[in-house]
């Protein structure tokens, strides 16, 4: 069986659960070796990707890979595509992980297909494009096949081996390190899942009214271990962080469970979760467009609706 | 300071979008033509930056005839000239022939910044930037919510998912903006009738010195193998909040095991 890389997402030293699904979609095409590309990486590490089927774990541990952003993955992953001759890239579809794949399909003259939503064992990608309204199947004619995949599209199963760690050391050119992260600001760390990985998202709209009302968004949101989304009516109206806005300009979420509150669905916003697997609206105008998704509806005033449902999540707990 | 701002008529953000049946190509007759939206605020970063530090600002597109609608917009909001790629030997082209040609144009130039939008609202890849960045060896300054720019060096924030990085770079670089970075201007009448006049140059495959081999659909590194409608969801139950909305949510939660 040929090879397939699958590039770790992974924050403080912890594997994201998307590597898990990308480590299970890999193994229709092939036998997936997992790329831990920074700083970080330990024994608990390689149990988990080894839990989900990566034989072989390609570390490159260099600071360059954090201290630059982008380029300095892609000359890696173009010299281990030398080296190793995949039949195939996965990498998770993150700002970052697209621009890696972006890169690196001009590194190696390789077709690139972003966003895919599943991989058929001949290479063929589902992609779910136009705010969800049309199924395209599309194929890499030219190259090594690189696919960024979306997170919440392949249910995780584990296929257990034991994860051997080869080291990695390319020499980064310096072309790769013209851009230089000086610094990091961390937004409020909240406690919640993240945004595009969560199974359950909780978001708020214009309905919300003010920044205050989001107080039972994310009442609601943990009393289901769920992340916190919002509008770009939100977001623009400074009621929420803009990096939790879901929609065409913000993130393309997918989860088993999405909950729209006092968000009308114009297609700004259901671009970006119309793929969730279990659509939950409430919105006090019954002509809401977001109800024709809506798998259940409640038309009424979200600051009575949510609580109740809050307090009696609560109770059946 | 030679800024650049690469930008895309798209299909308007509202209308519903479709492929064509005979080559899975976008339809691009269905709908009006637009700015892609994000490209106004790269245009309006790009004005910004100018109105500190001098310079010219050239608008770049590559897309059919009436993207020159896309190309009038950004010189009615105030910059200088424009290149507009076009020939029909472009239908087609994914974001590497995209990318190829984008930079070749580019290249040569004397360009310190060029600016996007960090996505089209059509294909949403996000990919174009960081590849024509890497055709020319520059730097990445992308998914930038603020821009600085000091003598000749461009600092950034760039949006993650816990916040943002601040990250530097020496001109010339290339640099995409998030529609959180400013608020675009609208064209004035008199930025209209002076858009009019402003020197549009048009560059046609031959005329820019691109191999047609990289070019076009035929060309392309990707395939479509076919394509349909999502089928219809199947309507959901909406009830009215009678004082107990809420409990009905929970039930139905409870039913589909989410609590």
């Amino acid at each position: 069986m040929s090879e397939v890389l699958v590039v770790v997402e992974h924050a403080d030293g912890s594997v994201k659960k998307v590597t898990s699904e990308l480590l299970t979609l890999a193994r229709t095409l092939g036998e997936p070796s997992a790329v831990w590309i920074g700083p970080g990486y330990s024994d608990a590490a390689a149990a988990v990707l080894g839990e989900f089927g990566a034989a072989k774990v390609y570390v490159a541990d260099g600071a360059q890979y954090i201290d630059h952003p982008v380029a300095p993955r892609a000359e890696l992953l173009a010299s281990l595509v030398a080296d190793q001759s995949p039949s195939a890239v996965l990498i998770a579809s993150s700002a970052d992980g697209k621009e890696t794949a972006g890169r690196l399909a001009i590194k190696t003259n390789s077709g690139v297909i972003t966003d895919a939503i599943g991989i058929s064992a001949e290479g063929i990608a589902t992609q779910s494009v136009f705010g969800g309204s049309t199924v395209v199947h599309s194929k890499v004619t030219k190259g090594t096949p690189i696919f960024t995949v979306r997170p919440n599209s392949t249910p995780p199963v584990p296929a257990a081996v034991t994860a051997t760690r080869v080291d990695v050391s390319v020499a980064i050119s310096e072309v790769a390190m013209k851009a230089k992260v000086t610094g990091r600001t961390v937004a409020q760390k909240d406690g919640r899942p993240d945004l595009s990985e969560a199974a359950i998202v909780v978001s708020g709209g214009r309905g919300v009214g003010a920044p205050e009302g989001f107080a039972v968004i994310e009442a609601l949101a943990d009393s289901l271990g769920a992340a916190v989304g919002a509008s770009r009516a939100a977001t623009d109206a400074g009621w929420y962080p803009h990096q939790y806005q879901v929609g065409q300009t913000g993130k393309t979420v997918s989860p088993q469970l999405y909950m729209a509150n006092g968000i009308s669905g114009a297609i700004q916003h259901r671009a970006g979760m119309q793929t969730s697997k279990t659509i939950v609206v409430v919105n006090k105008d019954p002509e809401a467009p977001l109800f024709e998704l809506a798998d259940f509806g409640v038309v009424g005033d979200l600051f009575k609706v949510v609580p109740q449902l809050t307090e009696e999540i609560k109770k059946r707990a | 300071m030679k800024i650049a701002v690469c930008v895309k008529q798209v299909p308007d953000t509202w209308a519903e979008k479709k492929l064509r049946s005979d080559d899975s190509t976008l339809d691009r007759e269905a709908a009006d033509g637009v700015m892609n939206e994000l490209d106004e605020y790269a245009v309006e970063e790009a004005l910004k930056v100018q109105e500190a530090h001098g310079g010219e600002v050239t608008i770049v597109t590559m897309g059919p005839e009436r993207a020159g609608e896309t190309v009038r917009k950004a010189l009615s909001m105030g910059a200088d000239g424009a290149i507009h790629l076009v020939d029909d030997a472009f239908h087609g082209s994914d974001a590497l022939a995209t990318s190829y040609a984008i930079a070749t144009v580019l290249a040569g130039r004397g360009f310190d910044l060029i600016f996007f939008g960090s996505e089209s609202t059509d294909a949403r890849m996000s990919v174009v930037p960081a590849m024509v960045a890497e055709r020319l060896g520059m730097a990445q300054l992308t998914f930038a919510q603020k821009v600085d720019v000091t003598g000749t060096s461009v600092t950034i924030q760039r949006v993650t998912d816990y916040g943002f990085e601040t990250v530097e770079a020496s001109m010339p670089t290339v640099v995409s903006v998030v529609e959180k970075i400013n608020e675009p201007r609208y064209p004035s009448f008199k930025g209209i009738m002076a858009a009019k006049k402003k020197p549009v140059e048009t560059l046609s495959i031959a005329d820019a010195g691109l191999d047609v081999s990289q070019l076009g659909q035929a060309a392309a590194w990707t395939v479509v193998e076919d394509f349909a409608a999502r089928p219809p969801k199947a309507a959901g139950t909406v009830v009215t909040d009678d004082g107990d909305g809420g409990i009905k949510l929970a039930d139905f939660l409870a039913a589909q095991k989410f609590i």
